[in-house]
């Protein structure tokens, strides 16, 4: 069970080898393999995580939830999926058609791209890059720019407010989301995810960084326009935010990312924060991509839970805490680990 | 194979994964000619003015703050790798850079670009 996929994924490279195939080629298509399971694998979980927001919200507000199409209302966001695909896709008239466009075909390429560096188990990385911290954090900063995009063609008021509100927050929380890493990476000395990885087989860096990790995830649930931090779409006050105008499959394209993008941080905080896929208490006999599962999937529980329990802050609330908490605090949090770490070394303990 | 070859692929897998998904849309939904349908959706008034408009300053002096910022964390990422290599000196030589960075935030705060007006 455990070198399930890596087997897999050697299987196939020799029975492509023994094909007669160039090195580079075989090497291409068994990328071309590991983007398919990647791609498959974000929308399952897509599908499975508006099936399952929907189950823990209604469990919190005392209701059962979806439970008419298929067992369970197991089939709910499938049929979902195909009312979304099968509505006009309306591009209104004074729109910027090009741009309006363009928002929606090119908001999965950042989150997409990302998983590449995803360490899903042991040995499971689709691209093992040197510098994968620096990576993820460069192209995770590219959706802002593609929603204000999106916004701002759409040529309507309530677009226009949402996607400034897009650019201001998700630009003030990027800093403390980059300054609490640079913690991990004194610690570490390394960008590379599995390495990150490995150096946690003594202990979790939540428990060395615990701020770090409370500024990570705070700064997190506002990357991805969540609430409490979800001023963007603010149903009640802004309609959807810069998806206003919206429908059908572009609509569902921006809800993909969305929850491509929920995944990764919460992808990004297992392997930075929680270990990875490393088993805890020594229980090596379950295989190490379920337990990277299981860990990523308990902090978007965490992410859901916090939507359900706190309303949503005001646009002050939120900039003055970002910038006035969230940033001195990381920065502070570099200087304890700096000091920490050298003292740590120095003085031999 | 490089690296960059898969990262390439994946962007390229991403952008056609969503033209794609609009392509079968468009190719599948239904079409109604209805002029009403194509208008800016203002809960369903008419639209007043245009929305291509010079908006609040505001939002421009956080984009500011954060290209600052933003350039200046870029040292920090480097200095962190390599941070057993640097020993104190590295250490006290970045906390002087850390310093300058909180006295700017400092001033930008004592100088209110942080309030929300």
């Amino acid at each position: 069970m455990e070198n399930l996929f890596v087997s897999m994924a050697a299987g196939i490279r020799s029975l492509l080898g023994s094909g007669g195939l160039s090195e580079w080629a075989t090497d291409f298509l068994v990328m071309f393999l590991k983007l398919g399971a990647i791609l498959v694998y974000i929308l399952v979980s897509a599908l499975w995580l508006v099936y399952m927001e929907r189950k823990v919200s209604a469990y919190m507000q005392c209701r059962i939830g979806p439970n008419r199409v298929g067992p369970m209302g197991l089939l709910q966001t499938t049929a979902d999926i195909g009312k979304l695909i099968s509505k006009e896709f309306i591009i209104p008239k004074d729109a910027d058609k090009k741009l309006f466009l363009l928002g929606p075909i090119l908001i999965f390429m950042p989150p997409l791209a990302v998983f590449a560096v995803a360490p899903f188990g042991k040995g499971m990385v689709a691209i093992d890059m040197n510098i994968g911290v620096y990576y993820f954090l460069a192209l995770a900063s590219l959706s802002t720019v593609i929603i204000w995009m999106a916004g701002w063609a759409s040529n309507n008021k309530y677009s226009l407010i949402g996607s400034m509100r897009v650019v201001a927050q998700m630009v003030s929380y990027e800093m403390p989301l980059i300054l609490s890493i640079v913690g991990v990476i004194i610690l570490t000395g390394t960008l590379n995810m599995s390495d990150i990885i490995h150096a946690q087989e003594n202990v979790w860096f939540i428990f060395l960084q615990p701020l770090g990790f409370l500024i990570y995830l705070i700064a997190a649930v506002a990357e991805t326009n969540r609430a409490p931090f979800d001023l963007v779409e603010g149903e009640s006050e802004i309609i959807c935010g810069p998806f206003t105008e919206y429908s059908g499959m572009g609509f569902a394209m921006f809800f993909l990312a969305e929850y491509a993008n929920v995944v990764l941080v919460s992808v990004m905080a297992t392997t930075l924060f929680l270990g990875g896929w490393l088993a805890p208490f020594g229980l090596t006999f379950i295989p190490s991509w379920i337990w990277f599962l299981l860990k990523v999937y308990l902090m978007i529980f965490l992410f859901m839970w916090f939507r359900w329990t706190y309303p949503r802050v005001r646009v002050d609330q939120l900039m003055e805490f970002g910038w006035k908490v969230l940033v001195p605090l990381s920065i502070a949090n570099i200087f304890v680990t700096g000091i920490g770490k050298y003292l740590y070394h120095s003085l031999g303990w | 194979m490089s690296d960059w070859v898969g990262v390439a692929l994946f962007l390229v897998v991403g952008l056609v994964f969503g033209a794609g998904g609009l392509l079968t849309s468009f190719l599948i939904h239904p079409r109604s000619k209805n002029k009403y349908k194509l208008e800016t959706y203002e809960c369903g008034l008419p639209t007043e003015g245009p929305s291509w408009i010079r908006f609040k300053t505001q939002y421009f002096t956080y984009a500011l703050m954060f290209v600052i910022f933003d350039v200046e964390v870029i040292y920090l990422y480097p200095w962190a790798v390599s941070f057993e290599n640097l020993g104190f000196a590295g250490l006290v030589k970045m906390f002087i850079f850390i310093f300058i960075l909180v006295l700017g935030l400092w001033y930008a705060w004592k100088e209110g670009a942080l309030e929300w007006k």
